[in-house]
């Protein structure tokens, strides 16, 4: 259960309509189900208060949108950001991918989102209804009567393992800031570098042969932003939608990974969008605990102008031959 | 489509002896785009040349492939060779199938193979090689050289007798470095400062010289003819430019207990000090570990007996950023520590000492004003002996000690020895070593002299352990030509510690982007052919930074460091080159990551309008590469996540293309 209302966020966004601070809102709204909650943009007020909404399935990451949006006009986009979407909002700043100036951001704050797939598996199937009910959730169903199951059961790994309920950026806050989480979501991580080197590429294979190549990672994720995605490109030999060899298990999640090391928040989207539930977090956070470790504690994000270590350079820099070598024993 | 044509080279019998060259220049005949194909004796020769020469006008070739030794050795040549010839000379591509073929294999089928691999994976590349025009860059007409020893001042003197200005950056608050310290020079015998103080005068009356004391490279950037560097001047606490140099000051401190460095802390200074009487600049330093006023606030002597006015306990760390065309590392060595050895008892007895430390005990400027005394009781030393590489010449294996021979240390213990013999004659003296290594011009006669006219006792053998008994030094050691075990009841013992870079000269690296070796030693930019270059270019090595040298070595690459300096300074433009990063605006997505991991400051950002399919116009800010400065490393290309920027000549597509090549 979310601890600011929707109401509360609706009457903000028609204030903030009316009085021309901004000309849009970038929020969300009911897909074909009621858990499909989908991004959308409001221009009007009447639109704002027939079909904006906001639960525990809100978990759509605003802050990429923002480069499409503050192309389209010189005047302010009204954007809600979660605490983890203003890591991403601040990265994206550091890359210079949007204009600050046209932005007007609202920190909410947030409560952990509901995994889908975890409530579809305690509701079963032809979910009709969710209510939010205190600490819970209340699920009704075509075929069965209605359940009643904990939010804190139901919620998303990334939320469960959430590592700040802190806004790093925001123009206006609503409710009260959070702190800085000690998380424990490098202990998945752990478990696999635990494995000997067969096992691990035994999971990745299993795990990385379900990919359809559908690009929904790639398409939601706030650090791939290129004007041009490699992937795109159809001379790369590597831009198909479809699978058609190993590639997809062997290197394009790696690739990718590789892509956005350094500059990944762990906003955890790339995980969320997956229809075919690839743990793909797991990879990044494997760049992030080892960034970590070889150049100390570094969150992506945590400031606006950051210069992150893989674009970074001091005499203090791990000597690439110890990385090599401290990389092989973490993973021995 | 290009018309290529490939060049095999014999090398003589170096690689025809392993790679059959006419199954090479047969298989590359048939590659795409190959139009012209042969193998040559000697291809760098003149008559090879002409070969390549007369092929190009021949047959029109567009792009040629030269299979012969490595790229470091004759690329250069080809490319001048296709120059002459009207080819544009990064249409060459160079297959090294001598280190990585012939030298590497055994047997011909093998080595044939991959040659051929090699020479399609060159051809590939030249397939895609597009001509390319080198910028050019201005020269700043100024040195550095960092260290202020014998090297640094040597090297800065023969620089600034060119013309050119030069600064000396030191850490300590005088230049002369280890030098400085010696008591007698091998082997003339010469005494050190008689030859090194006039050396340092000169270098502090040279107009093109400035010396930066007390002072350390704080930031490197830049890149050759055009280095920005921030040097770190320590507050001193004594304006330089006031200071007489009197001494009065270091007379009146009251603070007396401060280890004197410059005796290796065998006598103490003054808080304020000047190192020793020829120091240049002859300036005061106050030590602000150890001074009263600037730790309490209370005291103010040397202010008050200043007559001059320099003492100033407010100065503060001051930063001075220059310019630079060259620089130049001599930032020397130390006797590594004995803290490990502990078999010699270094840390037991004050008796056992290292060479420095007897140096500064037999030198008239040092604790004992030249009378060679025991530490200890300050009584005579009747027996005294000396033990050779100690830490240097270790095994491999060995977590103590050095694996390389220090060089100096037979002959300056063949000097200790001699000198003690001669001036105390009463006094027996022992050299325990493991190969007595005098290579050098007069170096041998001076070691026999040693041996035949003072009769030192030189024992072929290793020292195992020393002990402390009672006011007497235990040696037990060996002598392997009698095969007998040795016990000598002795007064004094002497180590030959070996010698270890500088520890300031890895940072120095880094930040140089010079390399080293795993002793951090710097390295040359060849072993044989460019010993005084690092491969950083620009970047001059002068002295034992480079390895371990005795002193007239040390001089003689001083001054062929200088004269590599000169040689640069001397031109007013540099040609640059062409195989720099280029940014493909329409994939840049302003992230900027190569901005930031540029090395050289080579990438800004401007603002382009850009034509939208709707007709619209939009303005977008996308990375900008300044040929002048970018120096073609290629890390931007690295950590463009768009893969935007690419590498000219290096281009990925280029890459993959020998990739593919060599796979297929």
């Amino acid at each position: 259960m979310q601890k600011v209302t929707c109401d509360t966020l609706v009457a903000k966004a028609c204030e903030l309509l009316e009085n021309g601070t901004v000309d849009r809102v970038l929020g969300w709204k009911n897909g074909e189900f009621v858990y499909d909650v989908t991004p959308a943009l409001f221009t009007t007020v009447d639109d704002i208060k027939s079909e904006f909404v906001f639960n525990d399935f809100c978990g759509a990451n605003f802050s990429k949108y923002l480069i499409e949006e503050t192309r389209k006009t010189e005047s302010k986009v009204l954007v809600f950001l979660k605490p983890c979407d203003t890591y991403s909002f601040n990265q994206l700043l550091t890359e210079h991918r949007f204009d600050r100036e046209k932005v007007y951001a609202l920190g909410i704050p947030c409560e952990g989102m509901a995994d889908i797939t975890k409530v579809k598996a305690a509701a079963g199937d032809g979910i009709t209804a969710i209510k939010a009910e205190g600490e819970n959730l209340v699920i009704s169903t075509l075929y069965d009567e209605d359940k009643t199951v904990a939010c804190a059961d139901m919620l998303a790994e990334r939320c469960m393992v959430c590592k700040s309920k802190k806004h790093v950026a925001y123009d206006e806050l609503l409710g009260e800031d959070g702190d800085v989480i000690d998380s424990n979501r490098f202990d998945e991580v752990e478990k696999l570098e635990a494995m000997t080197e067969d096992e691990r590429f035994a999971f990745w294979q299993n795990e990385l042969s379900r990919c359809i190549r559908c690009n929904a990672c790639r398409d939601v994720c706030p650090a791939c932003t290129c004007e041009k995605c490699v992937f795109d490109n159809p001379e790369s030999s590597v831009a198909n939608k479809a699978i058609s060899d190993s590639f997809e298990e062997k290197m394009f999640h790696i690739i990718r990974a590789f892509h956005v090391a350094g500059r990944c928040t762990d906003c955890g989207e790339c995980s969320r969008v997956c229809p075919q539930n690839i743990p793909l977090h797991l990879l990044n956070r494997k760049f992030i605990k080892d960034i970590n470790s070889f150049y100390g504690e570094y969150q992506a994000g945590a400031e606006a102008g950051s210069r992150a270590p893989l674009v970074d350079y001091t005499t203090e820099d791990i000597e690439p031959t110890d990385a090599v070598l401290k990389g092989a024993s973490d993973n021995a | 489509m290009q018309r290529i044509g490939v060049f095999v080279c014999w090398c003589g019998s170096n690689i025809a002896g392993t790679v059959d060259v006419q199954a090479v220049s047969d298989a590359l005949q048939n590659e795409p785009g190959v139009v012209f194909s042969t193998n040559y004796q000697y291809m760098c020769s003149q008559a090879g040349q002409d070969i390549i020469k007369n092929a190009i006008a021949e047959h029109k070739l567009t792009g040629i492939v030269v299979c012969s030794c490595s790229p470091r050795m004759h690329e250069a040549t080809f490319r001048k060779t296709a120059a002459a010839a009207g080819l544009n000379p990064y249409m060459v591509e160079i297959a090294n199938i001598r280190e990585q073929c012939s030298w590497v294999h055994k047997d011909m089928p093998t080595g044939t193979e991959k040659a051929i691999i090699l020479g399609k994976a060159a051809v590939a590349k030249v397939n895609l090689n597009a001509p390319l025009k080198p910028g050019e860059s201005p020269v700043t007409k100024r040195a550095l050289v960092i260290g202020g020893g014998i090297a640094g001042i040597q090297t800065a003197l023969d620089i600034a007798e060119a013309g050119f200005p030069v600064d000396i950056v030191e850490k300590k608050p005088t230049i002369g470095g280890k030098m400085a310290q010696l008591d007698k020079t091998f082997p003339t015998l010469d005494c050190a400062a008689c030859i090194l103080t006039p050396k340092m005068v000169d270098v502090a009356q040279n107009e093109n010289i400035r010396i930066f004391s007390y002072s350390e490279v704080e930031e490197v950037g830049g890149f050759v003819g055009n280095f920005d560097v921030k040097i770190r001047k320590k507050a001193r606490f004594v304006n330089e430019d006031i200071c007489t140099g009197c001494g009065i000051c270091t007379e009146k401190c009251p603070q007396k207990k401060v280890p004197n460095e410059f005796n290796l802390g065998m006598d103490n200074r003054r808080a304020i000090y000047i190192p020793f009487a020829q120091a240049v600049p002859k300036v005061a330093t106050i030590d602000a570990d150890y001074c009263t006023m600037l730790k309490t606030g209370k005291c103010g002597v040397c202010s008050k007996v200043c007559t001059a006015g320099a003492i100033d306990y407010t100065q503060k760390d001051e930063i001075i950023e220059e310019k630079y065309g060259a620089i130049v590392a001599a930032t020397g060595f130390n006797p590594i520590s004995m803290d490990k050895f502990d078999e010699y008892a270094y840390n037991q007895s004050k008796d056992v000492i290292t060479s420095l430390e007897f140096e500064r005990l037999t030198n008239a400027a040092g604790p004992s004003a030249g009378k060679l005394v025991r530490p200890s009781d300050g009584k005579h030393p009747h027996t005294i002996v000396f033990v050779q590489c100690v830490g240097s010449r270790c095994a491999a294996c060995a977590e103590k000690g050095k694996e390389y021979c220090s060089k100096i240390c037979c002959m300056y213990t063949a000097k200790h020895a001699m000198l003690t013999r001669d001036k105390y004659p009463d006094t027996d003296v022992y050299v325990f070593y493991i190969d007595v290594r005098t290579p050098g011009k007069a170096f041998d006669e001076f070691y026999r002299r040693a041996v035949e006219e003072y009769g030192v006792h030189y024992i072929k053998g290793m020292v195992g352990k020393v002990s402390p008994e009672g006011d007497k030094l235990m040696v037990q050691a060996s002598d392997l030509l009698a095969n007998k075990q040795l016990h000598i009841e002795a007064d004094l013992v002497v180590l030959a510690a070996a010698i270890e870079p500088d520890k300031s000269a890895r940072p120095l690296a880094t930040q140089l982007t010079a390399s080293m070796d795993t002793n951090d030693f710097f390295t040359e930019a060849h072993p044989k052919l460019r010993p005084v270059e690092s491969p950083t270019a620009g970047v001059f090595l002068s002295g034992t930074c480079q390895g371990p040298k005795d002193i007239p070595e040390t001089v003689s690459q001083a001054s062929a460091a200088a004269a590599k300096v000169i040689g640069l300074l001397a031109k007013d433009k540099l040609t640059g080159n062409p195989c720099v990063a280029a940014s493909d605006e329409l994939m840049c997505n302003v992230c900027s990551s190569c901005e930031r991991v540029c090395p050289y400051g080579a990438i800004t950002y401007v603002d382009k309008e850009f034509r939208m399919p709707d007709r619209t116009t939009r303005v977008r800010r996308v990375a900008s590469v300044n040929e002048a400065v970018c120096q073609g490393c290629g890390a931007c290309t690295v950590a463009c996540p768009s893969g935007a920027m690419d590498l000219k000549g290096f281009a990925t597509k280029q890459i993959i293309a020998e990739v593919d090549a060599i796979c297929r």
